[in-house]
């Protein structure tokens, strides 16, 4: 211990050398505890400066991240503007529905949750699919849908169970409804919940507010400004743990603005029922002021299913479909407008000065430069003037002066009458087609114009390339000479059409010609109407989508029935009502149609829309009796077809398929139809997957089909330039 | 100034003026505690306020206990309560957990809580029993290093950093007033400030993140900062005057986390403001300095530690959880003192002035008995 030592010289560095005393040690301690005294309260007044900092420096800031802890804004979503019709009748309403979503974030269980919920409010597999499937992709803000629609008894089951179910949100709301169903598909579009990408961009609350909904296509989608109103808000004052105190205050949202349409929804509803098992589409414009009456594209989707959150399956089934009813076809579907062009190549003969009554002779065939183009009549039709060629739709007529005149004036009356042309719709994809010249095939490959091309063109063939409405402005034009434009947004305003400044001599030549086609001995027989005093004016038209080769020909032509679907040519025909004085203006085009069947072939689909607008009784009559054959409405073979797509691909196990059986043994109105559809159906929706398009070459080049199934519910249908 | 402020004799003459400021503070508490639970009594006003009559009436028992007692039972008192520490880590790790209690059937027992005064008697039993020539020897400090660091390692393995602070504080505040080198203290702060960077740069990355955010708690306000956050922002929306009685709202929604306990102080800033704020700061101050007062009064060396001591800890207490409340130090989980519902810190620090106040009643007569 010798390290403690009082002499050890560690000891004095650290102790000093001081020698403590009892007085020394109480003086020491008296200056110690009066600096311990000192240095506390020193501490006191750190600490109320420290508060006066927070409290009355920083107040304002403290005060402000108080209340903003203390009051949540909740947003009720805007009611949507309804989409009326020109009469007024709902084409897109509203209707007060419970639901119930699931907040990704705060489910606990994934699967028992779902599975009992499913059990609770009877969800079919198919919803099964698709719950799952947005969870997996939903950002965790972002609400899930599970069940729409739901009945007050199942709302209140849920709801006082609402406590074994963490993450289950049931709310009271609004749905859209579009009482037509598939017949406004493609029309109005679609609404949906706002994509988390939508939500980045902009960081408006309002999209991941649960039930507020979107425009995701066509109309809904263009004139989503208008239809979305103001948010309500709810102020209210929460815990930390987000149990609601009180109300401070409530502002009532403000709906979005009604569209009325120049649609008929009547005629819209049936021309997308007319359409019948085809792939085509139907436009109608009322020939006083443009307005589009109709456009219908058919076969189409519910948007009522959209609306709610398509199930995966369902999206599969129309993607997969050759029908392809996922593309709008009245605008963004592109066709060579066949036959139909031959009142308008007429129009520019006689404005390049050419006689009606001077005449070539027809034989079937034409020799143009060292191939020979055929007539579709193979024995020809004789001598032929510019009516006769018209009614009987003489292919060698055109060719013959068509070489004389010369492309530039027909590209130029197309483009006068509306081919190629531009409208500004409110659509978001359009494609607006080709009036090709030598100076456009120049431009674009390069090469000189040829004789043949201005054949081709004549006959609607080669180049050319137009959407239906742009077929329909034809005939508005071809029948009145006014500058129509299509509108589909009924502003109070009349649109008149200015004159085109084509003689009246000229149209009424045409007109007579485009009476006989339908009335006289002409191609159009079967688009009668029986109506007095409405004599349909049209226009036949039919186009190739393949090469016939000569040894083919040689052969004998095959049938359009002995071909697979893709092959079948497409079959047109434009016209307008009265001839005399014209009022309606209307275009069908079906793909892929052939003429094959005559109770739906383009010519008798038109007849009946034009027998609806004067007398839809009767035309509905003979509707009911159709869809007799078809097996039910659009919507009800829709739901049919998910069914047996359900049973093709094997997905739906027991219950649906038994459902399926029980019904088909239930119904036995369907006895005409063999049992074939379901492998049919299989085979040829296996045939036309992926590689469906790459034989259409001519159609919206972007239009490929999206091969995969879709990321959330709605994407964006195929999109076309 | 105020009434209240006791002249040292008008205390010797008049403890009652120190019943009346301790009440005081205790009735604001009980105010508060009673606004916390949305207004009523139960289950914490209520409680509190039995428990501080009843720890009155002990505190003035012990006031008037002999003081051989308090003397003679320093290392008792000290050596049982380091027993019950070691015991609580064993039965602790028996039940797999940071236990900190016995269960005594009718309360239960922390024995860190009462380690705070006893930690104080027993050194300064130790520097009253030390002659006063070793004061600058090696002998004057290694057996008071151990009395302080053994119970303060096991209230630290707990893990308790908060207390084992206060208990180190507590001993060494007594080690720096009975006289030993000022040097050694400076020496000691110095190479702790040396050693901090060091420190830091040995710690795991969720130490450092913890003493990061408390530096900038604001950097995770839903995370470790959310009660630094949440206090701060009821202290300082309380502005000069507050919100008004039972008008706090981060109280009240539950936003401020254990408002009722650690930081019944941001409650209490909420609905009194500032000048409810600084007004308790004062009180508490007032009470500080009567016990310093009572320090340098007395004569008796032992006496004159223990008052001394035993008003840092009070003092630990008050500066601690005020900092932590405000900001200034990291969430350490000490109570404020009359203020926070809970009744081992408020049986602590009653005992504190009972202590004082036995030593305030008996100084007259405490000779300086060296030995």
């Amino acid at each position: 211990m010798k390290l403690f030592g009082p002499n050890n010289t560690v000891m004095s560095l650290i102790f000093g050398k001081k020698t403590v005393t009892e007085a020394s040690q109480s003086f020491t301690f008296g200056r110690r505890a009066f600096f311990l005294g000192g240095a506390q309260l020193a501490v006191g007044g750190l600490l109320a400066t420290r508060m006066g900092w927070i409290a009355i420096a920083e107040n304002e800031k403290y005060e402000l991240l108080s209340e903003s802890n203390r009051v949540n804004l909740t947003i009720t979503p805007p009611r949507r503007g309804w989409i009326v019709d020109r009469k007024g009748l709902p084409l897109a309403s509203n209707r007060t529905n419970f639901r119930v979503d699931i907040i990704p974030d705060r489910l606990q269980d994934r699967d028992r949750v779902i599975a009992e919920l499913s059990k609770l409010l009877k969800l079919d597999p198919n919803d099964v699919d698709r719950i799952n499937e947005d969870l997996d992709k939903a950002a965790g803000f972002q609400p899930v849908q599970v069940a729409d629609d739901l009945s007050y008894e199942e709302y209140a089951a849920l709801s006082v169970r609402l406590s074994e179910f963490p993450g289950v949100a049931p709310a009271q709301g609004f749905s859209r409804f579009y009482p037509a169903g598939p017949s406004v598909g493609h029309l109005i579009g679609y609404v949906g919940a706002a994509s988390a990408e939508d939500y980045q961009k902009t960081k408006d609350p309002l999209l991941i507010t649960p039930g507020y909904k979107t425009g995701k296509q066509g109309l809904e989608r263009s004139l989503d400004k208008l239809l979305t109103g103001k948010p309500g808000a709810r102020r209210v004052e929460v815990t930390a743990h987000g149990r609601i105190v009180r109300d401070l205050a409530t502002r009532p949202d403000t709906p979005g603005r009604s569209v009325k349409l120049t649609i008929d929804a009547g005629l819209q509803e049936f021309a997308g029922r007319r359409l019948g098992e085809q792939s085509g589409s139907i436009v109608v414009m009322d020939c006083l002021t443009g307005d589009i009456l109709t456009s219908t594209s058919m076969p189409s989707f519910d948007p009522n299913s959209f609306s709610d959150g398509i199930s995966h399956l369902e999206w599969q089934m129309l993607s997969e479909n050759d029908h392809v009813p996922l593309r709008n076809k009245t605008l963004a579907g592109l066709y060579p407008p066949g036959s139909t062009v031959k009142p308008m190549v007429a129009l520019s003969f006689l404005e390049a000065g050419l006689d009606p009554d001077e005449s070539t002779i027809c034989t079937g065939g034409l020799r143009v430069g060292n191939r020979v183009f055929h007539c579709h009549s193979r024995r020809g039709h004789g001598t032929v003037n510019m009516h006769r060629a018209i009614e009987q739709s003489c292919d060698i007529y055109f060719y013959y002066f068509a070489q004389k005149i010369g492309m530039d004036v027909i590209a130029a009356m197309a483009r006068r009458l509306g081919l190629g042309q531009k409208f500004d719709l409110p659509f978001p994809n359009q494609s607006y087609g080709t009036v090709p010249d030598p100076a456009w095939k120049l431009k674009k490959y390069k090469e000189e114009w040829q004789p043949y091309d201005t054949v081709n063109a004549t006959i609607g063939q080669g180049f050319m390339l137009v959407n239906p409405t742009q077929m329909c402005v034809m005939a508005a034009r071809l029948a009145t000479g006014l500058d129509l434009n299509p509108h589909f947004l009924a502003d109070g305003k009349r649109h008149e059409g200015t004159p085109l400044g084509i003689p009246l001599e000229h149209l009424t030549v045409i007109r007579n010609a485009m009476k006989d086609v339908v009335n006289g001995g002409g191609t159009g027989r079967a688009a009668r109407v029986d109506i007095p005093n409405v004599l349909l004016a049209g226009k036949t038209g039919t186009a190739q989508v393949r090469n016939i080769s000569s040894a083919e020909r040689a052969g004998g032509v095959r049938g359009n029935a002995g071909l697979p679907f893709k092959l079948r040519d497409h079959a047109l025909f434009q016209g307008f009502a009265p001839y005399d004085n014209p009022r309606y203006a209307i275009s069908c085009i079906l793909e892929h149609g052939g003429h094959i069947n005559r109770m739906q072939d383009s010519p008798g689909i038109v007849g009946d829309c034009i027998t609806f607008l004067y007398d839809p009784a009767k035309a509905m009559e003979k509707l009911a009796g159709y869809e007799k054959v078809w097996g039910g409405t659009p919507q009800e073979r829709l739901e049919k077809q998910l069914n047996e797509f359900r049973i093709a691909k094997g997905l739906a196990a027991a219950p649906p398929d038994n459902a399926a059986n029980a019904s088909n043994a239930a119904t036995p109105a369907n006895d005409g139809e063999p049992e074939a559809p379901d492998p049919d159906q299989a085979r040829e929706s296996a045939d036309a997957g992926a590689p469906a398009d790459v034989e259409e070459p001519r159609e919206a080049p972007s239009s490929a089909h999206p091969a995969s199934a879709p990321a959330v519910a709605p994407l964006p249908l195929p999109e076309a330039q | 100034m105020n009434k209240l402020v006791p002249v040292p004799d008008a205390i010797a003459r008049l403890p009652w003026g120190l019943y009346a400021l301790l009440t005081g503070i205790a009735c604001f508490g009980g105010v508060v505690l009673y606004s916390a639970a949305g207004g009523h009594l139960m289950p914490w006003a209520g409680m509190q306020l039995a428990r501080f009559a009843v720890f009155l009436v002990m505190a003035e028992v012990i006031g008037r206990v002999p003081h051989q007692l308090i003397r003679a039972g320093a290392f008792p008192l000290y050596g049982a309560i380091l027993i019950a520490l070691i015991l609580v880590e064993l039965i602790g790790g028996v039940a797999g957990g940071s236990q900190r209690w016995i269960n005594l059937g009718f309360m239960q027992l922390q024995p860190s809580e009462f380690m705070k005064v006893a930690v104080v008697l027993a050194v300064a039993r130790f520097y009253s029993i030390l002659p006063i020539a070793q004061t600058r020897t090696f002998t004057a400090i290694w057996p008071a290093l151990a009395l302080i660091g053994f119970p303060a390692l096991l209230v630290l393995v707990q893990p308790d950093l908060g207390t084992a602070l206060m208990i180190s504080m507590g001993g060494v505040t007594v080690m720096f007033l009975a006289g030993l080198p000022l040097r050694l203290f400076v020496g000691t702060g110095l190479a702790g400030v040396a050693i901090v960077p060091i420190t830091f740069s040995f710690l795991h990355e969720y130490q450092r993140n913890r003493i990061l955010i408390f530096l900038d708690p604001e950097s995770d306000p839903l995370g470790a900062g959310y009660h630094i956050s949440q206090s701060k922002i009821a202290i300082g929306s309380g502005g000069l005057f507050g919100k008004g009685f039972l008008n706090g709202t981060q109280s009240h929604l539950d936003y401020l986390p254990e408002g009722h306990t650690d930081f019944v102080f941001a409650t209490m800033a909420e609905e009194w403001g500032m000048l409810g704020g600084v007004g308790l700061i004062a009180a508490l101050f007032i009470l500080l300095r009567w016990g310093m007062r009572v320090a340098q009064q007395t004569e008796d060396r032992f006496a004159r530690l223990v008052a001394a001591g035993l008003t840092t800890t009070i003092f630990l207490y008050v500066a601690i959880n005020l900092m932590m409340v405000m900001g200034l130090a990291p969430v350490v989980g000490i109570p404020l003192p009359f203020m926070s519902y809970g009744g081992s810190s408020m049986l602590t620090v009653m005992l504190c002035i009972g202590i004082i106040r036995n030593i305030d009643r008996n100084r007259e007569t405490l000779g300086d008995r060296w030995r």
